[in-house]
């Protein structure tokens, strides 16, 4: 599924700050993600994660006031030079979002939506690309069946597993995930948590939580944000059991946050 | 508690009577129609509206010309104006600098304040000899082969009324599809920015279809507005009671007629006949609407729009 195979890493963000107007809320972070892993982003409200996640494929352009310095690079491509193609980005790096945001179509269309758009299979294909994505998101067998109706009448869980099918059909390489869980109850996140474990097979995964035991659980590496800076940056169970800053450690034991 | 809950009542009957009270005009209103056409209604029947000549002298009466007059002024009007104010809504919520929406908006919605006899002027005066001296001598070049655009050309026209028909609906439809445009979440814009569409994409593939119930909604509310406009349309459609293929013909309206000929009715059976008019003008703008519902109601099956979409 994945063209890029090359060595190094799958997002290298280098020297990368960021301003909302005059706001600074990113300092010089410099990160690097392994393909085919999972990297948690914790850390406080305000803290800079879902900034930093949404920089990588620049959903973050859309903000009046925004700009950035530094370079972050995804498998190969200067996500933030001007010259770069961002429906090329956006197809290479998919998003979920805290809230499921199924467009009012139906399943089938919600799925076909990126392959449609960026014309990646002929319309025969089309088929077979939604069961496969839906398969991977785990949706199928509770969907196969109405796959003509609307993406709006599923439960929450459900609606957000189809969402992370639909960023599935731009055959991604990269898939961030910011707060998906926060909207759902404990066992549609138990599922999305499982998914997760499955995807990272295939696919680099970022996700930024509130949740600490979802980090612990679902992520390889930890990275741990405060004010805007990378704090620490480890193995999961490293930065959980011996995190080497007293400030994560204050953070991860609960003393403040 | 006594007095709370008699204020209950009080509040309760007072409401219940307002909620009542347009029911209630609406009926005394088709009753008075009915019963103001009824010499009419006994001599033609039904047949009022496939009747084609419309001479008070002969007291011979028919409303077909007027009908046909009356949807196709609204149609002209909503061909121009439904592309022109959807294009503008989704400019000024998804495109324009943040500067340029309110004042943009705020002069369109501007020209819903100008009445009509100003509208009829400024036809009369300056939309009509231009449309006659350089419009629609090219229309006839262009697409000439059309029977819409033959024949000679006088200027008043039901492409005349329906073009300032399309300007005067052109303000509610916009403002209508601006705000429902305006309500579409962000998470949807999101949704297909982040799947790699483009602005344009994102805008015409994930935020106009899930504002589609309300921009229909947009569109019927300029369609009743110009099935009932009389003023600026009898100034400049050339109120003459036929059924022509070209729109560069005069026509007429079923509330042109009214208005021009109520004042002047000295036979019973000429006012009866205006009467008919107007309650079939009624029954048509109702028919319109409830087929426009119907058509809401099947596009959005199943398919809520507007809140329902997180």
């Amino acid at each position: 599924m994945t063209e890029a195979s090359g060595s190094g890493p799958a997002i290298e963000a280098r020297g990368f700050s960021f301003w909302y107007g005059p706001r600074q809320a990113l300092f010089g972070i410099d990160l690097a993600v392994a393909r085919r892993t999972v990297t948690a982003i914790i850390g406080p409200s305000g803290c800079g994660k879902s900034t930093f996640l949404r920089s990588i494929n620049r959903m973050n352009d859309l903000v009046p006031g925004a700009r950035y310095q530094g370079s972050i690079g995804v498998e190969g491509m200067a996500a933030l030079d001007r010259g770069t193609d961002m429906v090329t980005l956006r197809r290479r790096v998919g998003m979920v979002f805290q809230r499921p945001n199924p467009f009012p179509k139906s399943i089938f269309d919600n799925v076909a939506y990126g392959a449609k758009l960026n014309a990646l299979v002929s319309k025969r294909e089309l088929p077979d690309l939604v069961e496969q994505c839906l398969r991977q998101a785990a949706l199928w067998d509770e969907v196969k069946d109405r796959l003509a109706q609307p993406a709006t009448g599923l439960s929450g869980g459900q609606q957000q597993r189809l969402c992370i099918a639909r960023a599935l059909g731009n055959r991604p390489d990269v898939l961030l995930m910011d707060e998906p869980c926060s909207a759902l109850d404990p066992i549609a996140t138990q599922r999305i948590e499982e998914l997760i474990f499955e995807l990272k097979r295939q696919y680099t995964i970022v996700i930024v939580t509130h949740n600490m035991q979802q980090a612990a659980r679902v992520s390889d590496m930890t990275a741990f944000f405060e004010a805007g800076r990378l704090v620490e940056f480890g193995v999961t169970t490293q930065i959980f059991t011996a995190p080497k800053e007293t400030r994560t450690e204050a953070y991860i034991t609960g003393r403040f946050g | 508690m006594e007095g709370r809950s008699a204020g209950d009542v009080i509040f309760k009957i007072a409401l219940t009577g307002a909620a009542l009270s347009v029911p209630t005009l609406l009926g005394f209103l088709v009753f008075e129609l009915w019963a103001g056409s009824r010499l009419a209604i006994a001599k033609y029947g039904l047949g009022f509206v496939t009747g084609t000549t419309w001479d008070p002298v002969a007291e011979d009466f028919g409303a077909l010309p007027l009908i046909f007059g009356t949807l196709v002024s609204a149609s002209i009007a909503l061909a121009i104006a439904v592309p022109l104010s959807l294009g503008v809504a989704i400019y000024l919520t998804e495109f324009s600098p943040k500067w340029l929406r309110q004042p943009v908006a705020f002069l369109i919605e501007l020209l819903a304040a100008i009445p009509s006899v100003v509208y009829g002027l400024w036809g009369i005066f300056v939309l009509v000899p231009v449309l006659k001296s350089t419009v629609f001598p090219f229309l006839r070049d262009t697409l000439g082969f059309l029977p819409f655009f033959q024949g000679p050309i006088y200027g008043n026209s039901m492409l005349a009324a329906g073009i300032i028909l399309a300007i005067m609906v052109m303000p509610y439809i916009m403002s209508v599809s601006r705000e429902v445009l305006n309500a579409v979440p962000a998470s949807q814009r999101e949704a297909a920015m982040g799947l790699g569409a483009t602005r344009w994409e994102a805008a015409w593939t994930a935020v106009v279809p899930y504002a589609r119930s309300g921009i229909i909604g947009a569109v019927i509310l300029g369609l009743g507005r110009a099935l009932g406009e009389t003023m600026a349309v009898t100034m400049l459609i050339g109120n003459r009671n036929e059924i022509a293929a070209s729109l560069f013909a005069p026509g007429y309206t079923m509330a042109a007629v009214i208005a021009n000929e109520f004042s002047e009715a000295t036979t019973d059976m000429h006012f009866a006949a205006l009467t008919y008019v107007a309650l079939v003008l009624f029954a048509v703008t109702v028919l319109v609407n409830a087929m426009a519902r119907l058509l809401i109601w099947r596009v959005g099956r199943g398919k809520p729009s507007g809140g329902q979409g997180a």
